[in-house]
């Protein structure tokens, strides 16, 4: 295909993508907006402003970039898993498989599908976080970059997780007892800071830690890491995640006989 | 000569074990309108699937207009259009939505890609429905549906599996003419069918395959020739309560009450009609059975069965 083609071949997933979480805008658009109003109102002000200051800042104010990355992360891997078993399941994954669309431009497809919805969403719950708090930017690149990576990453765990799974229920098995977990405990709501030692210890082996200080950063000046390495493990997990995807579709991993 | 499909060696082992294709060679030349026919589980999916990239074959080789699945996959693809056997289509969107979405797929860009929708569309009679979710669709409008999308990029050649399967007789002959028409216009067709009538009312060639082996690679004229005895259906004056005695043919009656024999070729008719004459059966039409094609085909399929078993016997 020529480049060109190859254009039209990405736009077209993108755009059927966009199509998809849009049209059913009410499973995917709106709960995120109304889960993260409730945290804002519920950890952030009711019980926010009994804890005092973390990091230096507010609590409102410390948790609002964690509970944009949670939303990001969240729905870029929801939108990849859920988009592409259901095209595993209804079989129209074979519309893609007869035509002449390389592996990678269908990865980055979805991927840069996951993408959209992350990001969108990342807005809605930013410009929501206005009602509550007042967000001053204190490294702009940092947060747009790590925010990008974020999303790229975790819309390329939701393809191979799709890729993965055989019914229904293996789509939801990693977001409810991986994905909830580690963003719970990846200094979403607290500072690790406030850790024993050895708990801190542990929590820095939660790669999703590095990407939620990385954005806090970004927004807030404050992190418990080296920005630079959460950018930097961000990528090696992208590497690594794109290598194993495009190997599995390479070998048609349940989706050829 | 320019062959659309080449296949040579191909095999195929699913993971169980099971060997799907024992190493078929085909060959369908440019323009034709080709059948593969063969019972449930013979291998005539695996082997459109592996074709159609749906499928990973173990061994062989498959080129489609000269561009070889291992080495110029992307050009193969591009010469191809398929139409499977089941729906595979996101059922919640729209027709005109999954027409210019495969398009995309093919590389054209949307304006074009929605010029050549309304035209398939419209020949194939689902231009009113084109802002329709596919699921709200008839069966035959989904198949349709299916055939319209395998031809918005224009392909040089066009598999269909099953392609009438459930569809009304009205609508199967619309789709025979509509393919028909295709192929006049120099788009190769290969299609699969458990309609035997089907393949011989649209093919020039026809394969048999059974066991994962082809067993006939002929015309269909050639194939025809073969049949060594031709069914009858007499509709008779007074219905019959049995079939009568007729020394030298077969006969049985049909599930209409009509008189089916059997005429052996060089045998004539005239004899027939004596011995209807002398037992004072009346006849008042006479047609030849329409599924010539079946009859052989069944034959062909019992012969392999028997040939496969006394093979084993031998082993034995």
């Amino acid at each position: 295909m020529t480049p060109q083609a190859l254009w039209t071949a990405f736009s077209t997933i993108v755009i059927r993508e966009v199509r998809r979480f849009t049209r059913i805008w009410p499973q995917t658009l709106l709960p995120p907006a109304v889960t993260m109003t409730l945290y804002f109102i519920i950890f952030g002000n009711l019980i926010g402003s009994r804890i005092g200051e973390m990091g230096g800042y507010d609590y409102m104010q410390f948790i609002v970039p964690g509970l944009i990355m949670m939303a990001v992360i969240t729905n870029s891997y929801a939108n990849v898993v859920s988009s592409f078993f259901s095209m595993k399941f209804q079989r129209s994954i074979e519309e893609l498989l007869v035509s002449p669309v390389p592996n990678w431009t269908i990865l980055s497809g979805y991927v840069a599908g996951g993408m959209a919805r992350g990001l969108s969403i990342g807005l809605i719950v930013t410009v929501l976080s206005l009602a509550f708090t007042r967000l001053s930017i204190h490294n702009l690149p940092m947060v747009v970059v790590t925010v990008i990576l974020t999303s790229a990453l975790f819309s390329l765990g939701g393809f191979i997780n799709a890729m993965l799974a055989t019914k229904f229920d293996d789509i939801s098995i990693v977001p409810t007892f991986v994905l909830t977990p580690l963003t719970y405990l990846g200094g979403v709501f607290y500072s690790i800071q406030l850790l024993p030692s050895f708990w801190q210890g542990v929590s820095m082996a939660n790669p999703i830690l590095y990407m939620v200080n990385g954005f806090r950063y970004g927004i807030l000046g404050v992190s418990d890491v080296n920005p630079f390495v959460s950018l930097g493990m961000i990528l090696v997990f992208i590497i690594l995640l794109a290598v194993v995807a495009l190997r599995m579709l390479a070998r048609g991993k349940g989706i050829r006989h | 000569m320019t062959y659309a499909l080449e296949i040579e060696g191909l095999t195929k082992n699913y993971g169980d074990g099971f060997q799907a294709l024992k190493g078929i060679d085909l060959q369908v030349r440019e323009g034709d309108f080709f059948a593969l026919l063969g019972p449930n589980g013979a291998g005539k999916s695996t082997t459109l699937g592996i074709v159609s990239s749906l499928v990973n074959k173990t061994s062989g080789a498959v080129r489609v207009f000269g561009h070889d699945i291992d080495t110029d996959l992307s050009n193969a693809k591009l010469s191809l259009g398929v139409v499977p056997q089941e729906f595979n289509f996101n059922q919640f969107e729209k027709v005109v939505d999954i027409v210019t979405t495969q398009a995309g797929y093919y590389g054209i860009p949307l304006k074009a890609a929605r010029v050549s929708a309304e035209k398939y569309l419209k020949k194939l009679g689902l231009w009113d429905k084109r802002d329709t979710p596919a699921r709200m669709l008839s069966g035959g409008m989904k198949r349709r549906l299916m055939i319209a999308r395998a031809l918005v990029h224009e392909p040089k050649l066009l598999i269909l599996d099953e392609p009438t399967a459930g569809v009304d007789i009205e609508l199967r002959r619309s789709m025979w003419q509509f393919l028909e028409e295709m192929n006049r216009q120099g788009t190769t067709i290969i299609l699969t069918t458990h309609y035997l009538e089907e393949a011989e009312a649209l093919c020039r060639n026809i394969a048999i395959i059974d066991h994962g082996q082809i067993i006939r690679h002929t015309s269909k004229r050639e194939l025809l020739q073969q049949l060594s005895v031709e069914a009858f259906v007499l509709d008779t004056e007074q219905a019959l309560v049995e079939a009568p005695e007729l020394p030298g043919f077969k006969a049985c009656l049909g599930e209409d009450g009509a008189l089916e024999v059997e005429v052996a070729k060089g045998q004539g008719l005239n004899a027939l009609f004596l011995e209807l004459e002398s037992r004072g059966i009346r006849v008042l039409s006479m047609r030849t059975k329409a599924n010539r094609l079946e009859e052989l085909f069944v034959r062909m399929v019992e012969e392999n069965a028997r040939e496969a078993r006394s093979a084993g016997e031998v082993k034995a």
